[in-house]
Protein backbone atom coordinates (compact mmCIF):
# COMPACT_ATOMS: atom_id res chain seq x y z
CA UNK A 1 0.00 0.00 0.00
CA UNK A 2 1.39 3.40 -0.87
CA UNK A 3 2.32 5.67 2.00
CA UNK A 4 1.29 8.71 -0.01
CA UNK A 5 -1.74 10.77 0.86
CA UNK A 6 -4.88 9.87 -1.07
CA UNK A 7 -4.43 12.75 -3.48
CA UNK A 8 -0.68 13.19 -3.46
CA UNK A 9 0.99 14.76 -6.47
CA UNK A 10 1.76 11.34 -7.90
CA UNK A 11 -1.82 10.18 -7.46
CA UNK A 12 -3.20 13.33 -9.02
CA UNK A 13 -1.03 12.81 -12.04
CA UNK A 14 -2.49 9.29 -12.41
CA UNK A 15 -5.79 11.02 -12.91
CA UNK A 16 -4.66 13.89 -15.14
CA UNK A 17 -1.89 12.41 -17.28
CA UNK A 18 -4.21 10.30 -19.42
CA UNK A 19 -6.25 13.39 -20.26
CA UNK A 20 -3.44 14.93 -22.25
CA UNK A 21 0.24 13.87 -22.01
CA UNK A 22 -0.53 10.18 -22.00
CA UNK A 23 -3.94 10.02 -23.59
CA UNK A 24 -4.86 6.42 -24.42
CA UNK A 25 -6.43 7.34 -27.77
CA UNK A 26 -4.40 10.20 -29.16
CA UNK A 27 -0.97 9.36 -27.70
CA UNK A 28 -1.01 5.60 -27.23
CA UNK A 29 -3.42 5.12 -30.15
CA UNK A 30 -5.44 2.42 -28.37
CA UNK A 31 -9.19 1.84 -28.46
CA UNK A 32 -9.43 3.25 -31.97
CA UNK A 33 -11.86 0.57 -33.16
CA UNK A 34 -14.58 1.60 -30.73
CA UNK A 35 -13.85 5.26 -31.47
CA UNK A 36 -14.78 4.52 -35.09
CA UNK A 37 -17.82 2.45 -34.39
CA UNK A 38 -19.84 4.46 -31.93
CA UNK A 39 -19.09 8.10 -32.62
CA UNK A 40 -21.73 8.67 -35.28
CA UNK A 41 -23.97 10.18 -32.63
CA UNK A 42 -23.35 11.74 -29.22
CA UNK A 43 -25.68 9.58 -27.20
CA UNK A 44 -24.06 6.16 -27.79
CA UNK A 45 -20.65 7.79 -27.37
CA UNK A 46 -21.60 9.10 -23.93
CA UNK A 47 -23.16 5.79 -22.89
CA UNK A 48 -20.02 4.02 -24.08
CA UNK A 49 -17.76 6.43 -22.20
CA UNK A 50 -19.71 5.91 -18.97
CA UNK A 51 -19.71 2.12 -19.35
CA UNK A 52 -15.99 2.08 -19.97
CA UNK A 53 -15.51 4.36 -16.97
CA UNK A 54 -17.30 1.86 -14.74
CA UNK A 55 -15.74 -1.27 -16.18
CA UNK A 56 -12.21 0.11 -16.28
CA UNK A 57 -12.12 1.50 -12.75
CA UNK A 58 -13.75 -1.55 -11.14
CA UNK A 59 -11.69 -4.03 -13.17
CA UNK A 60 -8.52 -2.18 -12.20
CA UNK A 61 -9.43 -2.43 -8.51
CA UNK A 62 -10.41 -6.11 -8.72
CA UNK A 63 -7.24 -7.12 -10.54
CA UNK A 64 -5.13 -5.00 -8.23
CA UNK A 65 -6.66 -6.73 -5.19
CA UNK A 66 -5.87 -10.13 -6.71
CA UNK A 67 -2.45 -9.16 -8.07
CA UNK A 68 -0.52 -11.36 -5.63
CA UNK A 69 -2.78 -14.35 -6.29
CA UNK A 70 -2.93 -14.44 -10.08
CA UNK A 71 -0.64 -17.06 -11.67
CA UNK A 72 1.40 -15.19 -14.27
CA UNK A 73 0.86 -17.77 -17.02
CA UNK A 74 -2.89 -17.26 -17.10
CA UNK A 75 -3.00 -13.60 -16.12
CA UNK A 76 -4.35 -12.40 -19.48
CA UNK A 77 -7.19 -14.91 -19.26
CA UNK A 78 -7.95 -13.81 -15.70
CA UNK A 79 -8.01 -10.16 -16.78
CA UNK A 80 -10.34 -10.99 -19.64
CA UNK A 81 -12.67 -12.92 -17.33
CA UNK A 82 -12.82 -10.00 -14.90
CA UNK A 83 -13.67 -7.54 -17.69
CA UNK A 84 -16.21 -9.84 -19.33
CA UNK A 85 -17.93 -10.57 -16.02
CA UNK A 86 -18.26 -6.88 -15.24
CA UNK A 87 -19.59 -6.08 -18.67
CA UNK A 88 -22.20 -8.84 -18.47
CA UNK A 89 -23.22 -7.71 -14.98
CA UNK A 90 -23.64 -4.13 -16.16
CA UNK A 91 -25.62 -5.28 -19.15
CA UNK A 92 -27.94 -7.49 -17.09
CA UNK A 93 -28.60 -4.78 -14.51
CA UNK A 94 -29.30 -2.20 -17.23
CA UNK A 95 -31.69 -4.58 -18.99
CA UNK A 96 -33.64 -4.93 -15.78
CA UNK A 97 -33.63 -1.35 -14.51
CA UNK A 98 -32.63 0.95 -17.38
CA UNK A 99 -34.02 -0.83 -20.41
CA UNK A 100 -33.65 2.06 -22.86
CA UNK A 101 -29.99 2.57 -22.06
CA UNK A 102 -29.38 -1.15 -22.40
CA UNK A 103 -30.92 -1.15 -25.86
CA UNK A 104 -28.47 1.56 -26.79
CA UNK A 105 -25.58 -0.33 -25.28
CA UNK A 106 -26.08 -4.00 -26.18
CA UNK A 107 -24.37 -3.68 -29.54
CA UNK A 108 -21.27 -2.29 -27.89
CA UNK A 109 -20.88 -4.83 -25.09
CA UNK A 110 -18.51 -6.88 -27.20
CA UNK A 111 -16.56 -3.76 -27.97
CA UNK A 112 -16.06 -2.96 -24.28
CA UNK A 113 -14.68 -6.44 -23.64
CA UNK A 114 -12.24 -6.11 -26.50
CA UNK A 115 -11.30 -2.53 -25.68
CA UNK A 116 -7.51 -2.72 -25.60
CA UNK A 117 -7.25 0.26 -23.24
CA UNK A 118 -8.87 -1.73 -20.43
CA UNK A 119 -6.67 -4.77 -21.02
CA UNK A 120 -3.67 -2.48 -21.33
CA UNK A 121 -4.28 -0.75 -18.00
CA UNK A 122 -4.86 -4.04 -16.17
CA UNK A 123 -1.69 -5.50 -17.61
CA UNK A 124 0.53 -2.42 -17.29
CA UNK A 125 -0.76 -0.86 -14.10
CA UNK A 126 -3.18 -2.79 -11.92
CA UNK A 127 -0.99 -5.90 -11.74
CA UNK A 128 1.77 -3.88 -10.11
CA UNK A 129 0.03 -1.19 -8.06
CA UNK A 130 -2.25 -0.78 -5.06
CA UNK A 131 -6.06 -0.77 -5.45
CA UNK A 132 -6.48 2.96 -4.80
CA UNK A 133 -3.81 3.96 -7.33
CA UNK A 134 -5.29 1.50 -9.80
CA UNK A 135 -8.72 2.99 -9.28
CA UNK A 136 -7.39 6.48 -10.04
CA UNK A 137 -5.53 5.17 -13.06
CA UNK A 138 -8.71 3.52 -14.35
CA UNK A 139 -10.73 6.69 -13.85
CA UNK A 140 -8.07 8.84 -15.52
CA UNK A 141 -7.79 6.63 -18.55
CA UNK A 142 -11.55 6.32 -18.89
CA UNK A 143 -11.85 10.10 -18.85
CA UNK A 144 -9.02 10.38 -21.35
CA UNK A 145 -10.80 7.93 -23.63
CA UNK A 146 -14.23 9.40 -23.00
CA UNK A 147 -13.49 13.01 -23.82
CA UNK A 148 -11.95 12.09 -27.17
CA UNK A 149 -14.98 9.94 -27.96
CA UNK A 150 -17.39 12.72 -27.08
CA UNK A 151 -15.51 15.37 -29.05
CA UNK A 152 -15.35 13.13 -32.14
CA UNK A 153 -19.04 12.29 -31.80
CA UNK A 154 -19.91 15.97 -31.38
CA UNK A 155 -18.39 16.90 -34.74
CA UNK A 156 -19.58 13.78 -36.57
CA UNK A 157 -23.16 14.20 -35.42
CA UNK A 158 -23.18 17.94 -36.04
CA UNK A 159 -21.76 17.81 -39.56
CA UNK A 160 -23.05 14.37 -40.52
CA UNK A 161 -26.65 14.57 -39.33
CA UNK A 162 -27.07 18.23 -38.37
CA UNK A 163 -28.18 17.25 -34.86
CA UNK A 164 -26.67 17.19 -31.38
CA UNK A 165 -27.84 14.51 -28.98
CA UNK A 166 -30.73 13.98 -31.40
CA UNK A 167 -31.74 17.65 -31.24
CA UNK A 168 -31.94 19.27 -34.71
CA UNK A 169 -29.58 22.19 -34.10
CA UNK A 170 -28.84 23.17 -37.68
CA UNK A 171 -32.48 22.97 -38.71
CA UNK A 172 -33.50 25.26 -35.86
CA UNK A 173 -30.73 27.72 -36.73
CA UNK A 174 -32.10 27.85 -40.27
CA UNK A 175 -28.78 26.84 -41.86
CA UNK A 176 -30.49 24.56 -44.39
CA UNK A 177 -32.43 27.49 -45.82
CA UNK A 178 -29.09 28.98 -46.86
CA UNK A 179 -28.44 25.95 -49.04
CA UNK A 180 -26.31 23.97 -46.57
CA UNK A 181 -26.37 20.18 -46.80
CA UNK A 182 -25.25 17.53 -44.31
CA UNK A 183 -21.94 15.90 -45.11
CA UNK A 184 -22.81 12.22 -45.48
CA UNK A 185 -19.13 11.33 -45.35
CA UNK A 186 -19.02 12.26 -41.65
CA UNK A 187 -21.30 9.31 -40.88
CA UNK A 188 -18.83 6.85 -42.39
CA UNK A 189 -16.00 5.36 -40.28
CA UNK A 190 -13.05 6.96 -42.16
CA UNK A 191 -14.09 10.40 -40.97
CA UNK A 192 -13.73 9.25 -37.35
CA UNK A 193 -10.09 8.48 -38.05
CA UNK A 194 -9.59 11.83 -39.73
CA UNK A 195 -11.30 13.63 -36.83
CA UNK A 196 -9.07 11.79 -34.34
CA UNK A 197 -6.11 12.77 -36.53
CA UNK A 198 -7.08 16.44 -36.35
CA UNK A 199 -7.37 16.20 -32.56
CA UNK A 200 -3.87 14.66 -32.42
CA UNK A 201 -2.58 17.47 -34.63
CA UNK A 202 -4.04 20.20 -32.44
CA UNK A 203 -2.83 18.44 -29.30
CA UNK A 204 0.76 18.25 -30.60
CA UNK A 205 0.69 21.88 -31.63
CA UNK A 206 -0.09 22.82 -28.03
CA UNK A 207 1.90 20.19 -26.19
CA UNK A 208 5.51 20.18 -27.40
CA UNK A 209 6.41 17.30 -25.05
CA UNK A 210 4.62 14.91 -27.38
CA UNK A 211 6.78 15.62 -30.40
CA UNK A 212 9.40 12.94 -30.98
CA UNK A 213 12.97 14.22 -31.36
CA UNK A 214 14.11 12.46 -34.51
CA UNK B 1 3.04 -21.08 -1.77
CA UNK B 2 4.33 -21.01 -5.32
CA UNK B 3 1.67 -19.24 -7.33
CA UNK B 4 3.26 -20.32 -10.60
CA UNK B 5 3.08 -24.07 -9.99
CA UNK B 6 0.89 -26.11 -12.34
CA UNK B 7 -1.35 -27.26 -9.53
CA UNK B 8 -1.99 -23.74 -8.27
CA UNK B 9 -2.61 -22.42 -11.79
CA UNK B 10 -5.18 -25.11 -12.55
CA UNK B 11 -6.77 -24.70 -9.12
CA UNK B 12 -7.00 -20.94 -9.57
CA UNK B 13 -8.56 -21.30 -13.00
CA UNK B 14 -11.16 -23.78 -11.72
CA UNK B 15 -12.06 -21.67 -8.70
CA UNK B 16 -12.38 -18.57 -10.86
CA UNK B 17 -14.64 -20.27 -13.37
CA UNK B 18 -16.91 -21.69 -10.68
CA UNK B 19 -17.12 -18.37 -8.84
CA UNK B 20 -17.84 -16.33 -11.97
CA UNK B 21 -20.39 -18.85 -13.23
CA UNK B 22 -22.20 -18.87 -9.89
CA UNK B 23 -22.19 -15.08 -9.70
CA UNK B 24 -23.54 -14.58 -13.22
CA UNK B 25 -26.10 -17.35 -12.93
CA UNK B 26 -27.53 -16.04 -9.66
CA UNK B 27 -27.65 -12.48 -11.02
CA UNK B 28 -29.39 -13.70 -14.12
CA UNK B 29 -31.99 -15.63 -12.13
CA UNK B 30 -32.71 -12.63 -9.92
CA UNK B 31 -32.98 -10.15 -12.76
CA UNK B 32 -34.90 -12.24 -15.30
CA UNK B 33 -38.38 -11.33 -13.98
CA UNK B 34 -37.60 -7.60 -14.31
CA UNK B 35 -36.13 -8.07 -17.77
CA UNK B 36 -39.08 -10.15 -18.99
CA UNK B 37 -41.46 -7.52 -17.69
CA UNK B 38 -39.63 -4.80 -19.67
CA UNK B 39 -39.78 -6.90 -22.82
CA UNK B 40 -43.48 -7.62 -22.34
CA UNK B 41 -44.32 -3.95 -21.80
CA UNK B 42 -42.26 -2.95 -24.81
CA UNK B 43 -44.11 -5.48 -26.97
CA UNK B 44 -47.42 -3.99 -25.86
CA UNK B 45 -46.07 -0.50 -26.53
CA UNK B 46 -45.00 -1.49 -30.06
CA UNK B 47 -48.33 -3.12 -30.86
CA UNK B 48 -50.14 0.05 -29.74
CA UNK B 49 -47.78 2.20 -31.79
CA UNK B 50 -48.73 0.39 -34.97
CA UNK B 51 -52.30 1.62 -34.50
CA UNK B 52 -51.13 5.14 -33.77
CA UNK B 53 -51.35 5.09 -29.98
CA UNK B 54 -48.20 6.50 -28.41
CA UNK B 55 -47.70 5.56 -24.77
CA UNK B 56 -44.73 5.33 -22.46
CA UNK B 57 -43.42 1.82 -22.06
CA UNK B 58 -44.20 1.72 -18.34
CA UNK B 59 -47.84 2.65 -18.87
CA UNK B 60 -48.65 0.50 -21.88
CA UNK B 61 -50.60 -2.09 -19.90
CA UNK B 62 -53.94 -0.29 -19.50
CA UNK B 63 -54.32 1.10 -23.04
CA UNK B 64 -53.32 -2.31 -24.34
CA UNK B 65 -56.21 -4.04 -22.60
CA UNK B 66 -58.48 -1.19 -23.63
CA UNK B 67 -57.79 -1.22 -27.39
CA UNK B 68 -56.49 -4.67 -28.28
CA UNK B 69 -59.66 -6.73 -28.27
CA UNK B 70 -58.61 -10.05 -29.75
CA UNK B 71 -55.36 -12.01 -29.72
CA UNK B 72 -55.76 -14.82 -32.23
CA UNK B 73 -53.50 -17.67 -33.24
CA UNK B 74 -53.97 -18.90 -36.83
CA UNK B 75 -52.63 -21.74 -38.94
CA UNK B 76 -51.48 -21.40 -42.55
CA UNK B 77 -55.03 -21.94 -43.88
CA UNK B 78 -56.45 -19.13 -41.82
CA UNK B 79 -58.15 -21.35 -39.24
CA UNK B 80 -58.20 -20.11 -35.68
CA UNK B 81 -56.23 -22.26 -33.27
CA UNK B 82 -56.30 -22.35 -29.50
CA UNK B 83 -54.04 -20.03 -27.59
CA UNK B 84 -53.31 -16.36 -27.40
CA UNK B 85 -51.18 -14.36 -29.83
CA UNK B 86 -49.22 -12.59 -27.13
CA UNK B 87 -47.58 -15.84 -26.02
CA UNK B 88 -46.45 -16.83 -29.50
CA UNK B 89 -42.74 -16.26 -29.97
CA UNK B 90 -42.21 -15.48 -33.66
CA UNK B 91 -38.49 -16.21 -33.44
CA UNK B 92 -39.38 -19.80 -32.50
CA UNK B 93 -42.22 -20.13 -35.00
CA UNK B 94 -40.09 -18.98 -37.93
CA UNK B 95 -37.75 -21.92 -37.42
CA UNK B 96 -40.62 -24.37 -38.02
CA UNK B 97 -42.07 -25.50 -41.36
CA UNK B 98 -44.91 -23.32 -42.50
CA UNK B 99 -47.41 -26.17 -41.93
CA UNK B 100 -46.53 -26.19 -38.24
CA UNK B 101 -46.21 -22.45 -37.72
CA UNK B 102 -48.63 -20.66 -35.49
CA UNK B 103 -49.44 -17.17 -36.79
CA UNK B 104 -50.25 -14.54 -34.17
CA UNK B 105 -52.76 -11.83 -35.06
CA UNK B 106 -54.06 -8.96 -32.97
CA UNK B 107 -57.35 -7.19 -33.60
CA UNK B 108 -57.84 -3.74 -32.17
CA UNK B 109 -60.94 -1.61 -31.90
CA UNK B 110 -59.99 2.05 -31.71
CA UNK B 111 -61.79 4.94 -30.09
CA UNK B 112 -63.71 5.76 -33.29
CA UNK B 113 -64.74 2.06 -33.26
CA UNK B 114 -62.70 1.33 -36.39
CA UNK B 115 -61.16 -2.10 -36.55
CA UNK B 116 -57.49 -2.88 -37.27
CA UNK B 117 -55.73 -6.16 -37.97
CA UNK B 118 -52.21 -6.09 -36.53
CA UNK B 119 -49.72 -8.53 -38.02
CA UNK B 120 -46.43 -9.13 -36.20
CA UNK B 121 -43.38 -9.16 -38.47
CA UNK B 122 -39.97 -10.71 -38.11
CA UNK B 123 -37.14 -11.05 -40.60
CA UNK B 124 -33.46 -10.61 -41.24
CA UNK B 125 -31.55 -7.33 -41.40
CA UNK B 126 -27.87 -6.94 -42.12
CA UNK B 127 -26.44 -7.90 -38.72
CA UNK B 128 -29.31 -9.62 -36.99
CA UNK B 129 -33.06 -9.92 -36.67
CA UNK B 130 -35.45 -7.09 -37.45
CA UNK B 131 -39.10 -7.10 -36.41
CA UNK B 132 -42.15 -4.94 -36.23
CA UNK B 133 -45.92 -4.71 -36.48
CA UNK B 134 -48.05 -3.64 -39.41
CA UNK B 135 -51.68 -2.66 -38.88
CA UNK B 136 -54.22 -3.03 -41.68
CA UNK B 137 -57.48 -1.13 -41.79
CA UNK B 138 -60.84 -2.83 -41.91
CA UNK B 139 -60.73 -3.13 -45.72
CA UNK B 140 -57.75 -5.50 -45.17
CA UNK B 141 -55.82 -3.62 -47.81
CA UNK B 142 -54.84 -0.19 -46.55
CA UNK B 143 -52.04 0.14 -44.03
CA UNK B 144 -53.03 1.99 -40.88
CA UNK B 145 -49.52 2.20 -39.49
CA UNK B 146 -46.28 0.28 -39.08
CA UNK B 147 -43.47 0.09 -36.55
CA UNK B 148 -40.10 -1.57 -36.94
CA UNK B 149 -37.21 -2.30 -34.66
CA UNK B 150 -33.94 -4.16 -34.86
CA UNK B 151 -31.36 -5.90 -32.73
CA UNK B 152 -28.15 -4.38 -34.03
CA UNK B 153 -28.36 -2.67 -37.40
CA UNK B 154 -25.73 -0.05 -38.23
CA UNK B 155 -26.34 3.12 -36.19
CA UNK B 156 -27.20 6.05 -38.44
CA UNK B 157 -27.95 3.75 -41.40
CA UNK B 158 -30.03 0.56 -41.13
CA UNK B 159 -30.82 1.33 -37.50
CA UNK B 160 -32.97 4.23 -38.68
CA UNK B 161 -35.82 1.83 -39.52
CA UNK B 162 -37.11 2.43 -35.99
CA UNK B 163 -37.47 6.16 -36.68
CA UNK B 164 -40.77 7.78 -37.55
CA UNK B 165 -39.50 9.36 -40.80
CA UNK B 166 -39.10 5.83 -42.16
CA UNK B 167 -42.27 4.38 -40.65
CA UNK B 168 -44.77 7.13 -41.37
CA UNK B 169 -44.80 6.77 -45.19
CA UNK B 170 -46.22 3.25 -44.78
CA UNK B 171 -49.54 4.74 -43.70
CA UNK B 172 -52.25 4.52 -46.41
CA UNK B 173 -50.15 2.28 -48.65
CA UNK B 174 -52.00 -0.74 -50.03
CA UNK B 175 -50.94 -4.39 -49.98
CA UNK B 176 -53.24 -5.49 -52.87
CA UNK B 177 -53.16 -3.96 -56.37
CA UNK B 178 -56.23 -3.04 -58.46
CA UNK B 179 -56.55 -6.63 -59.70
CA UNK B 180 -56.73 -7.79 -56.10
CA UNK B 181 -53.35 -9.49 -56.23
CA UNK B 182 -51.11 -9.42 -53.18
CA UNK B 183 -48.16 -7.17 -54.03
CA UNK B 184 -47.06 -6.18 -50.51
CA UNK B 185 -45.12 -2.96 -49.94
CA UNK B 186 -41.65 -2.43 -51.30
CA UNK B 187 -38.93 -0.39 -49.63
CA UNK B 188 -37.40 1.08 -52.73
CA UNK B 189 -33.77 2.11 -53.11
CA UNK B 190 -33.44 5.50 -54.78
CA UNK B 191 -36.89 6.56 -53.63
CA UNK B 192 -40.42 5.34 -54.29
CA UNK B 193 -42.12 6.66 -57.44
CA UNK B 194 -44.33 9.67 -56.74
CA UNK B 195 -47.80 8.63 -55.63
CA UNK B 196 -46.96 4.93 -55.52
CA UNK B 197 -49.39 2.93 -53.42
CA UNK B 198 -47.07 -0.02 -52.94
CA UNK B 199 -43.63 1.47 -52.26
CA UNK B 200 -41.85 3.68 -49.75
CA UNK B 201 -38.38 5.28 -49.74
CA UNK B 202 -35.44 3.19 -48.56
CA UNK B 203 -32.68 4.52 -46.29
CA UNK B 204 -29.51 5.67 -48.06
CA UNK B 205 -26.64 3.45 -46.98
CA UNK B 206 -29.02 0.97 -45.38
CA UNK B 207 -29.86 -1.05 -48.48
CA UNK B 208 -29.60 -4.51 -46.97
CA UNK B 209 -31.71 -3.57 -43.96
CA UNK B 210 -34.25 -1.90 -46.27
CA UNK B 211 -34.42 -5.02 -48.45
CA UNK B 212 -34.85 -7.01 -45.25
CA UNK B 213 -37.92 -4.93 -44.41
CA UNK B 214 -39.36 -5.55 -47.90
CA UNK B 215 -38.83 -9.31 -47.63
CA UNK B 216 -40.14 -9.42 -44.09
CA UNK B 217 -43.42 -7.68 -44.95
CA UNK B 218 -43.94 -9.77 -48.07
CA UNK B 219 -43.23 -13.07 -46.34
CA UNK B 220 -45.10 -12.41 -43.10
CA UNK B 221 -48.18 -10.62 -44.40
CA UNK B 222 -48.38 -13.15 -47.24
CA UNK B 223 -48.92 -15.92 -44.69
CA UNK B 224 -52.11 -14.27 -43.49
CA UNK B 225 -53.75 -14.02 -46.93
CA UNK B 226 -56.06 -17.04 -46.40
CA UNK B 227 -57.40 -15.53 -43.18
CA UNK B 228 -57.62 -12.01 -44.57
CA UNK B 229 -59.48 -13.19 -47.71
CA UNK B 230 -62.06 -14.93 -45.49
CA UNK B 231 -62.59 -11.77 -43.49
CA UNK B 232 -62.68 -9.23 -46.28
CA UNK B 233 -65.64 -6.89 -45.91
CA UNK B 234 -68.42 -7.12 -48.49
CA UNK B 235 -67.38 -5.56 -51.81
CA UNK B 236 -68.19 -1.89 -52.14
CA UNK B 237 -70.52 -2.42 -55.18
CA UNK B 238 -72.79 -4.72 -53.18
CA UNK B 239 -72.96 -2.23 -50.35
CA UNK B 240 -74.06 0.47 -52.77
CA UNK B 241 -76.76 -1.78 -54.24
CA UNK B 242 -78.03 -2.64 -50.78
CA UNK B 243 -78.10 1.05 -49.91
CA UNK B 244 -79.92 1.87 -53.13
CA UNK B 245 -82.49 -0.86 -52.61
CA UNK B 246 -83.18 0.25 -49.10
CA UNK B 247 -83.63 3.79 -50.33
CA UNK B 248 -86.12 2.68 -52.99
CA UNK B 249 -88.17 0.83 -50.41
CA UNK B 250 -88.26 3.75 -48.03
Amino acid sequence: MSKNALFSKKNRSLLTDPLDDNNPVTVQVLGICSALAITVQLEPAIVMALSVLFVMSVANVVVSLMRRLIPSRIRIIVELVVIATLVILVDEVLKAFAYDVSKELTVFVGLIITNCIIMGRLEAFALANSPWESFLDGLGNAFGYGWILIVVAFFRELFGSGTLYGYPVLENLGIYDLGYENNGMMILPPMALITVGIIIWIQRMRNKKLIESN
Amino acid sequence: MNINSNLYTIGFACAMVVFVAALLASMSIRLTPYQDRNIELEKKQNILQSVGIDVERDSSEIPYSQFIKEELVLDMNGNILEGTAFNVDLAVELKKNIEDQRLPLYISILEDSSKCFIIPLRGKGLWGPIWGYIALKEDINTVFGAVFDHKGETPGLGAEINQSFFQEPFTDKKIFNEDNEFVSIMVKKGGAPEGSLHAVDAISGGTITSDGVTDMIKERVGRYIPYLEKNKPIEDDTTIIINLTSQIYE
